[in-house]
């Protein structure tokens, strides 16, 4: 009796992200029956198709136990090369796209080399170039914004098999993530180097390699993600993908990502947690709240979502305490 | 006599400007296991350490089967054929043994990047097979016990093709059945014709499985030679350099009367049963018990770390209630954990840092309030070095984790003793550390019993406790069963109450406690 409740309650605590997804989705939709609409339910997956294609980068990046604050200055920098050599040269949609994840690659590159090689840690590192990103967008810019024609609003509008392309792109994107991270060896490594460094290292695993790698392709998520958003929006100003970074690592972290590394997963974690980034503003917006209530209101649920990820990760860890001794 | 398999010659070694090691020349031959011993800071850990790539050597050379080896990193280490088992284990608890075992690289689908799932799981399924353990490879390895993550080392060794193993102070954390198994193992791993390195400070133990044994003192090796020219008396003779006879300091003072501390009934379901005992003024009260049997369990419950659900302790004829570490140390309580690494040192921090950081309070500048008074923490910090006798080239700016494990030790002791605790919990104060420092560990108990301090000595080695304590309790199951006063200790009769309700009666009761 006391196992079965204890066993109801470990898999109650290891699917909280899960549970918290379908109790936010169930509230908002007795709330008003719009939110269950399929329309609507189509605008909160494409918009959460962007956060969600950089938090898989950024997840990647906090299993090794690192961090990228500069993922939302990459997605505008990239955005505006894009932009601009399309305005001025009147490049084609895919060149377009390539610019652009050729500047988040540079990014990624960047922050790995300063990472691995010279041994600054992430937080700074990323912050630095967060603030260079920015600078660097503005300088390309002249600060305004910047407008993309028609062929590639038109790709943000497309659909495939009745599916919107944005969609699409973050299911490839996420099932590639998996695959990388449970089906390979470099992927087992992110993990293993997020859990131990110096283990890691004594594991015969080449820790900068697995490290940069990392860094490399939270870089190029970043900017495709970017392009992504772009596609939708239409244009880039100044304030392009500010703040993304904290609603990447919000996902992650609502995903149960550690931000001490080694634990987490894409799928389907930081899915998860996209979406319900998503979902509770798309929520807030269709009941009507206080615009002014809103962010207060966000900031509850996924601080609530947070809280119950660490009481899960104490309680987890007092009831495997307690195996120890009946195995013993 | 076969061709050595491994030699070292002429290796040096020195960390900032300390000589570390000095001219090590040592030959191995194949299938044979050498017993390396010697105090720590004697050098065993950084040969080995060479070795196994993770640090490279100042001069010298090691040869391989006849040819220069050069250490660059422990992958290329392991690619020579060289496995390092080490003390902490380097296991990823997080992940299964099947990602453990082939972190490296693991088996792949044709020439894609794809790992080929079901060939890893019958490759992982024979090497546990091969050091008998039956467990599925996908279980996670927080959920092994100490042997069986040992068990999974050894496996990711062996299944790497490794001829030449190396284990630093294995059984550390083994319960006595696991540590008979692991030697049932090296046995066999020897007659298959590979080479075993064994690091210990359980001299009984090395006399039990090696074929050679050298002697390091002061980075130098003293006395190399096959088993039958030693025993244990000459082995600690070689390495402190001196003749031992005595283990622990004679035990002059008595327990007083007056209670220090008072346990009644101190119950947690699943953890601990009914603990009551008294702890007296003077008095070196010793807890013994087999792995699981919740001695340190209790030590963190009486300091305040973990909660009970019933029972009552009461310091100084005071009941505490609310308690938290915080509150102990205020009631005059301290704790030296049995993970020195993880729970009592700051790792990365000097020497004088980590000393300061209990006695932090008591060196309040009294007339600006909030400010330290710095002069006189650095003095008795200063004075607390010189009286345990610390050995550390630069206290204030070198890492503890540079020191040896003796002197580390005795740091997380001296940190404790500047808060002037009245009860001290010892939590397997000597583990890990040479015959000369736990001499002096020894001693610094003894002289705090002997000021009139209460103190609780957990340990899983027996004779530890018979020679130090003034009484013993002892726990099995989360129970005390047993309780012996000096007069009346008997190795046979302690080691039957720790066994009492464990199915298998008899085996050998702790490392310490053999032959």
């Amino acid at each position: 009796m006391g196992s079965l409740r204890q066993g109801t309650l470990t898999a109650v605590l290891r699917n909280v992200p899960i549970l918290m997804f379908a109790g936010t989705f169930v509230v908002f939709g007795l709330l008003t029956p719009r939110f269950l609409e399929y329309q609507s339910l189509e605008n909160i997956a494409k918009q959460a198709s962007y956060i969600g294609i950089i938090a898989v980068g950024e997840t990647v990046v906090l299993l090794t136990a690192g961090i990228d604050l500069s993922v939302g200055s990459n997605m505008y920098v990239s955005a505006v090369a894009a932009g601009l050599l399309m305005e001025r040269f009147a490049i084609s949609p895919l060149p377009a796209l390539l610019v652009c994840l050729t500047v988040g690659l540079l990014f990624g590159l960047f922050n790995a080399f300063a990472v691995t090689r010279l041994h600054i840690i992430p937080f700074v590192v990323t912050l630095a170039t967060q603030f260079a990103g920015r600078g660097l967008g503005w300088m390309l810019s002249k600060s305004r914004a910047v407008t993309f024609p028609q062929s590639v609003t038109g790709l943000g509008a497309a659909e495939l098999l009745g599916i919107p392309a944005p969609v699409v792109i973050f299911a490839v994107v996420v099932l590639l993530a998996w695959v990388v991270l449970t089906r390979t060896t470099l992927g087992r490594q992110i993990y293993a180097v997020g859990h131990g460094l110096e283990a890691a290292r004594k594991a015969g695993v080449d820790t900068r390699r697995v490290q940069a790698t990392a860094y490399i392709i939270c870089g190029v998520l970043a900017s495709l993600g970017g392009f992504v958003s772009v596609a939708q929006l239409g244009n880039v100003n100044s304030g392009f993908g500010q703040m993304v970074e904290f609603q990447a690592i919000a996902a992650a972290v609502l995903g149960g990502a550690s931000l001490f590394g080694g634990i987490g997963n894409v799928f389907p974690g930081t899915v998860l947690g996209a979406l319900l980034i998503q979902m509770v503003w798309a929520g807030l917006v269709a009941t009507r709240t206080d615009l002014y209530l809103q962010p207060l209101i966000a900031a509850a649920i996924i601080f609530l979502a947070v809280l119950l990820d660490s009481v899960r990760n104490t309680v987890l860890a007092r009831l495997g305490r307690h195996n120890i001794r009946v195995e013993e | 006599m076969s061709e050595p398999i491994l030699q070292f010659e002429h290796v040096s070694k020195s960390f900032f400007g300390a000589m570390a090691l000095t001219d090590i020349t040592l030959a191995v031959r194949p299938g044979m296991v050498l017993g390396l011993v010697g105090e720590n800071g004697a050098g065993k850990s950084t040969l080995m350490n060479i070795l196994g790539g993770v640090i490279a050597s100042d001069e010298g050379q090691i040869r391989l089967e006849g040819r220069p080896y050069s250490t660059g990193s422990p992958a290329e280490a392991t690619r020579a054929g060289i496995a390092f088992i080490h003390q902490e284990l380097n296991l990823f608890s997080h992940l299964s043994i099947l990602d453990n075992l082939f972190i490296d690289g693991f088996p792949r689908i044709g020439r894609t990047p794809l790992i080929h799932r079901r060939e890893a799981v019958r490759r992982a399924k024979e090497a546990l097979a091969a050091v008998n353990l039956s467990i599925s490879p996908r279980t996670r390895v927080d959920r092994l016990t100490p042997g069986q993550k040992q068990l999974v080392e050894i496996a990711k060794a062996l299944h790497g093709g490794a001829q030449i193993i190396i284990f630093d102070e294995p059984t550390t954390s083994l319960t006595s059945r696991e540590t008979e198994r692991l030697f049932a193992l090296i046995e066999r791993l020897r007659r298959e014709g590979r080479t075993i390195l064994y690091i210990s400070h359980v001299l009984a133990d090395v006399l039990r499985l090696a074929d050679e044994i050298a002697v390091l003192r002061d980075g130098k090796v003293v006395r190399t030679g096959p088993k039958a020219e030693f025993d244990i008396n000459a082995m600690i003779a070689a390495m402190v350099g001196r003749q031992v006879d005595q283990l622990h300091p004679i035990r002059r003072g008595k327990p007083a009367d007056k209670v220090l501390m008072s346990v009644a009934g101190v119950t947690e379901p699943g953890i601990v049963k009914d603990i009551s005992f008294d702890l007296h003024e003077g008095e070196i009260l010793g807890l013994f018990g087999l792995m699981g049997s919740g001695r340190t369990e209790l030590g963190r419950i009486l300091f305040g770390l973990d909660p009970f659900r019933s029972g009552t302790i009461d310091m100084c004829g005071q009941p505490r209630r609310r308690r938290t570490a915080r509150r102990s140390i205020a009631a005059g309580m301290a704790f030296v954990t049995e993970d020195r690494r993880e729970e009592g040192l700051l790792m990365e921090a000097p020497v004088t840092e980590n000393m300061a950081l209990v006695a932090l309070p008591n060196c309040r500048r009294n007339r600006v309030p909030g400010t330290l008074d710095r002069l006189a923490l650095r003095r008795s910090v200063d004075e607390m070095i010189a009286s345990l006798k610390i050995k550390c080239v630069s206290p204030r700016t070198a890492a503890v984790k540079s020191l040896s494990g003796g002197n580390q030790q005795k740091t997380v002791i001296g940190k404790w003793l500047l808060g002037r605790p009245m009860v001290c919990i010892l939590d397997e104060p000597t583990r890990g550390i040479d015959v000369g420092a736990r001499y002096e560990v020894y001693s610094i108990i003894n002289d705090l019993a002997d000021r009139g301090n209460g103190l609780l000595c957990i340990s899983s080695e027996l004779e530890e406790l018979m020679g130090i304590c003034d009484s013993l309790l002892v726990m099995s199951k989360g129970r005390i069963c047993g309780r012996f006063r000096r007069d009346e200790f008997d190795k046979e009769r302690i080691l039957a109450a720790a066994f009492e309700g464990h199915l298998e009666r008899g085996p050998r009761g702790s490392s310490g406690a053999s032959n």
